[in-house]
C-alpha cells in the first residue's frame, strides 16, 4: 500500500545560537518519531583539557560558548576550588555574582528581543522589528549593553571575559568603576520591569509540560553562582552527587549527549525551572512584576518562559545594582589555591540552565579529566517530548504553520546548541 | 537609489562568539542594518535572502568532512570573505586536536565514537579557499569589525594595525606586568587589537589574538624561561587559542618533549 508522504524541509533552524536539525516524521497523519539532531562538529573539549594546568579551565571552557562563557568559568573555578580546599571571600563570591548578573542580563535581553519576541510580533528578525518597534529594539539594546557593560567593567570583556581566575580575580573593580553602571541599571531596572509588559501582552499557544524540574536553589537568594541540587519530584543533594543521579546518553544523530536523571527520565534546566523552585527567593521587585504579568508561582507552558526571562532578568538588573550599591573593594582580588590530588564539581545556572563541570587533578595540579555537562544537553529530550505534543496537537495547521509553531517550541528553551555543540536544519516528513 | 550590500555570516566549528560581536554592537547595529542588506544571518534572522553576496563573515574552523565541502560553496556566493576570529583564522582551540589523534579525543569525550563524523584536524578557512581578508581574536574586537566593514562599504583599506599588544599595553598608560612583576606575557609577540586589556587587569596576555606580523617567540620564549616558567608552562602559553598559527606552532613545538604530549 502507499502511505501519505508529506515532506518539507527548512535548511536552518534560525534564532538559535548554534546549529541543529529536527526531523519531524509523519505516517498517515500518525506521529512516529520527533528527533531534535545536533551535528554541530564535535570540539573535544574534555579531551584536550587532561594534561593542561589547573589554573587554564575557567580561560579555555568560555571558549564553548561564547554567549554564557561566565557560566564556563564559575563552574570551572568552584570545582578546581574544591578540589583544592580553596574558600572564596565572601565579597569576591559576591562580585562574581555580580559578572553573572551582568551575563543573565546580556543572554535574557538577547533571547527575549533579538531571538524570540520576532516569533510572536510576525518579524524575522530584531532588525525587522525596527521597522514597526524601534523604539523596543533601541530600548533592548541598550539594556543589553548594561549586561555587557557589567561585564566589561568587572571582566574585562563581554565575551570570554579575562579577569576571572581560579580564586577569584586578578584584579577587583574600584567603586568608582561600578558607580556609572548603578545609575544606567535604575533606568535598566525601568526597562526591564515594562519588557515583561511587552512580553505579557503576547498571544501564548496552549502547552502544559509534566517535566520534572531541575535548578539549583540557595536559601538566601535566588541560585545563580552556587547552590544544592533540587527538584519539584524532591530530589536534594549536594553538587558532588550530580553524577550519582544524572546520566548522560550518546544517541546516534547527534554530537550533544542526552542528559536523563537515573531511573526517573527526562528532565528540564532554565527559567521555567529556576521559577519554579526558587520563587521565593526572587527579589521583591520580580516578584511583583509576576504578579502584575498574572504568572503563578508555577509556569508549565514553555510558550511562557518569555515571560519568566523577563521576571529573570528584572531580578538580575535588581541585583546587580544592590551589589554596586552595597560595594566596598574587596581586600584582596583572590584567594591562594595551590594544587592538590583530587576530584572537585562545581554548578551554576547558566542563563539557559543548570551547568555542571567535574574534574580531577593530580598533586602538580595537572588535569587528569574532564567532565561537563551543559544545559541544552539536559534539556535535549524535554525539547524533543514538547516537539511530540505541539505536533499532536497541532496536525490540523497546514506545513508552513506546523513548522514556524515547531522551530518557536525549540526557540523556547534559548537552546544554546553552541554549548551542546551544534546545527538546526528542520524537516517535517509526512508520509 | 542603489541596492545596499548584501552581508552573509556564517558559522563553522566555533562557540558563536564572533557572531554575536554583531549583534553585541548596540550602539551602531541599527545604523550597520541600515547600511547593508543583512541577507543571511541565521542566528539573528529567519528571513534568508539567496546569494551570492557582497561580504561573507566567516566564523569557525573546518572539522569536518562536510563543513570541507560547505566553505567551498560559502565561497562560490561570496564577492569579499573576511574570516572573523581565531577559529576561521587559525583552527581555533579546537585545533589542539592536530597534535594528536582524533579518535583517541573522541574515545574521551563520546560512548560512541563510530557516530561522528570528523576530520583529523581543525584547520583555518584559508586552508581550504582564498579568503579576502582576516580578522583576528578570541573573540574578535567589535570596533575592529566595524571598522572592517565601514571600509569595505567605503571601498578603502580597513584601518587595523597588525603591531604588537605592547603598543597598545603602552598607549593604557600600563606598567610592563612582565618587567615590573614578572608574570609571563604574550604581548610582544601578539597582535594588538584588544585593546591590552589583560595587562590591564594585572595578568600576562594569553595570545588570543595570534601572533604578530614578525613575531620573536624564540626571544619571548627565553625571557620567559629566564622568568622562571618551565618548558611545559611555556609551551601551553603558545598552544591554547591560536595553537596552530604558524609562528605559534612552532614556538611550542620548539619546547615538546619529544612525543607531542603537553
Amino acid at each position: 500500500m502507499t502511505h501519505q508522504v508529506r515532506d518539507l524541509t527548512v535548511e536552518g533552524l534560525s534564532r538559535v545560537e548554534g546549529e541543529g536539525a529536527m526531523d519531524v516524521i509523519l505516517t498517515d497523519g500518525e506521529l512516529t518519531d520527533v528527533r531534535l539532531r545536533i551535528y554541530e562538529p564535535p570540539r573535544f573539549f574534555e579531551a584536550f583539557l587532561r594534561g593542561r594546568a589547573y589554573t587554564e579551565p575557567p580561560d579555555i571552557t568560555a571558549r564553548i560558548c561564547g554567549i554564557c562563557p561566565v557560566a564556563y568559568q564559575m563552574a570551572s573555578c568552584q570545582a578546581i576550588e574544591q578540589i583544592c580546599g580553596a574558600v572564596i571571600d565572601q565579597p569576591l563570591r559576591t562580585l562574581r555574582r555580580l559578572l553573572y548578573c551582568g551575563e543573565w542580563i546580556e543572554s535574557h535581553v538577547l533571547h527575549i528581543y533579538m531571538l524570540h519576541a520576532p516569533d510572536f510580533l510576525g518579524a524575522s528578525s530584531a532588525l525587522e522589528l525596527a521597522k514597526d518597534h524601534r523604539d523596543l529594539v533601541e530600548t533592548a539594546l541598550k539594556l543589553k549593553k548594561i549586561g555587557n557593560d557589567i561585564m566589561e567593567t568587572v571582566g574585562g570583556r563581554a565575551i570570554h571575559p579575562v579577569n576571572v581566575r581560579v580564586g577569584g580575580f586578578y584584579r577587583v573593580p574600584t567603586k568608582r568603576e561600578l558607580l556609572p553602571l548603578a545609575e544606567r541599571l535604575r533606568w535598566g531596572l525601568d526597562a526591564a520591569l515594562e519588557t515583561v509588559r511587552v512580553v505579557s501582552a503576547f498571544d501564548f499557544p496552549d502547552l502544559e509540560i509534566d517535566h520534572e524540574l531541575v535548578a539549583l536553589h540557595h536559601p538566601e537568594q535566588y541560585a545563580i553562582t552556587e547552590g544544592r541540587v533540587v527538584s519539584d519530584g524532591g530530589l536534594d543533594i549536594e553538587v558532588a552527587e550530580f553524577m550519582e543521579h544524572f546520566t548522560e546518553e550518546h544517541v546516534p544523530y547527534s554530537t550533544t549527549l542526552h542528559g536523563r536523571m537515573i531511573e526517573r527520565g527526562r528532565y528540564l534546566v532554565g527559567p521555567l525551572a529556576r521559577y519554579a523552585l526558587n520563587y521565593d527567593q526572587l527579589p521583591p521587585v520580580a516578584k511583583e512584576a509576576a504578579v502584575e504579568a498574572g504568572l503563578g508561582k508555577v509556569v508549565r507552558n514553555p510558550f511562557r518562559s518569555i515571560q519568566v526571562r523577563a521576571v529573570e532578568n528584572v531580578a538580575a538588573c535588581a541585583e546587580a545594582l544592590r551589589i554596586i550599591e552595597e560595594y566596598s573593594e574587596p581586600d584582596r582580588p583572590a584567594v591562594p589555591v595551590e594544587p592538590r590530588a583530587g576530584t572537585g564539581h562545581g554548578a551554576t545556572e547558566a542563563p539557559r540552565g543548570l551547568i555542571y563541570h567535574r574534574y580531577s587533578i593530580d598533586e602538580q595540579g595537572t588535569i587528569l579529566t574532564a567532565n561537563i555537562v551543559p544545559p541544552t544537553a539536559q534539556n535535549q529530550e524535554a525539547i524533543e517530548a514538547d516537539l511530540r505534543k505541539v505536533v499532536a496537537a497541532n496536525l490540523s495547521l497546514d506545513d508552513h504553520d506546523l513548522q514556524h509553531l515547531c522551530e518557536q517550541s525549540i526557540r523556547n528553551y534559548d537552546p544554546c546548541i553552541s554549548c551542546s555543540t551544534h546545527f538546526l536544519d528542520f524537516t517535517v516528513e509526512r508520509r | 537609489m542603489a541596492a545596499l550590500p548584501k552581508l552573509a555570516v556564517w558559522k563553522f566549528a566555533s562557540c558563536d562568539g564572533c557572531q554575536l560581536s554583531i549583534l553585541d554592537c548596540e550602539d551602531e547595529l541599527l545604523a550597520v542594518a541600515g547600511a547593508v542588506e543583512v541577507a543571511n544571518f541565521l542566528e539573528a534572522s529567519s528571513a534568508v535572502v539567496e546569494g551570492p553576496y557582497d561580504v561573507s563573515l566567516v566564523e569557525g574552523s573546518v572539522t569536518t568532512p562536510h563543513d570541507a565541502e560547505r566553505i567551498q560553496e560559502v565561497r562560490r556566493v561570496s564577492k569579499f570573505l573576511v574570516t572573523i576570529g581565531a577559529c576561521a583564522t587559525a583552527g581555533g582551540i579546537q585545533a589542539l586536536r592536530n597534535f594528536t589523534a582524533v579518535d583517541e579525543y573522541a574515545a574521551a569525550v563520546y560512548a560512541h565514537p563510530e557516530y561522528l563524523s570528523t576530520l583529523e584536524t581543525s584547520t583555518p578557512i584559508s586552508a581550504h579557499v582564498p579568503v579576502d581578508y582576516e580578522l583576528r581574536g578570541c573573540p574578535i574586537d567589535r570596533g575592529q569589525l566595524l571598522e572592517v566593514l565601514t571600509a569595505l562599504l567605503h571601498k578603502r583599506r580597513p584601518d587595523v594595525r597588525s603591531s604588537s599588544v605592547c603598543l597598545q599595553c603602552k598607549h593604557r598608560g600600563n606598567v610592563c606586568v612582565m618587567v615590573a612583576k614578572g608574570i609571563g606575557c604574550l604581548g610582544p609577540v601578539t597582535q594588538a587589537g584588544c585593546g591590552a586589556i589583560c595587562p590591564s587587569f594585572g595578568r600576562g596576555c594569553y595570545g588570543c589574538f595570534g601572533p604578530m606580523e614578525t613575531p620573536n617567540t624564540a626571544s619571548l620564549s627565553a625571557a620567559l624561561q629566564a622568568g622562571g616558567m618551565d618548558d611545559t608552562t611555556v609551551m601551553r602559553l603558545f598552544r591554547t587559542f591560536n595553537a596552530t598559527a604558524p609562528a605559534f606552532e612552532a614556538a611550542s613545538r620548539a619546547r615538546e618533549k619529544g612525543d607531542g604530549q603537553l
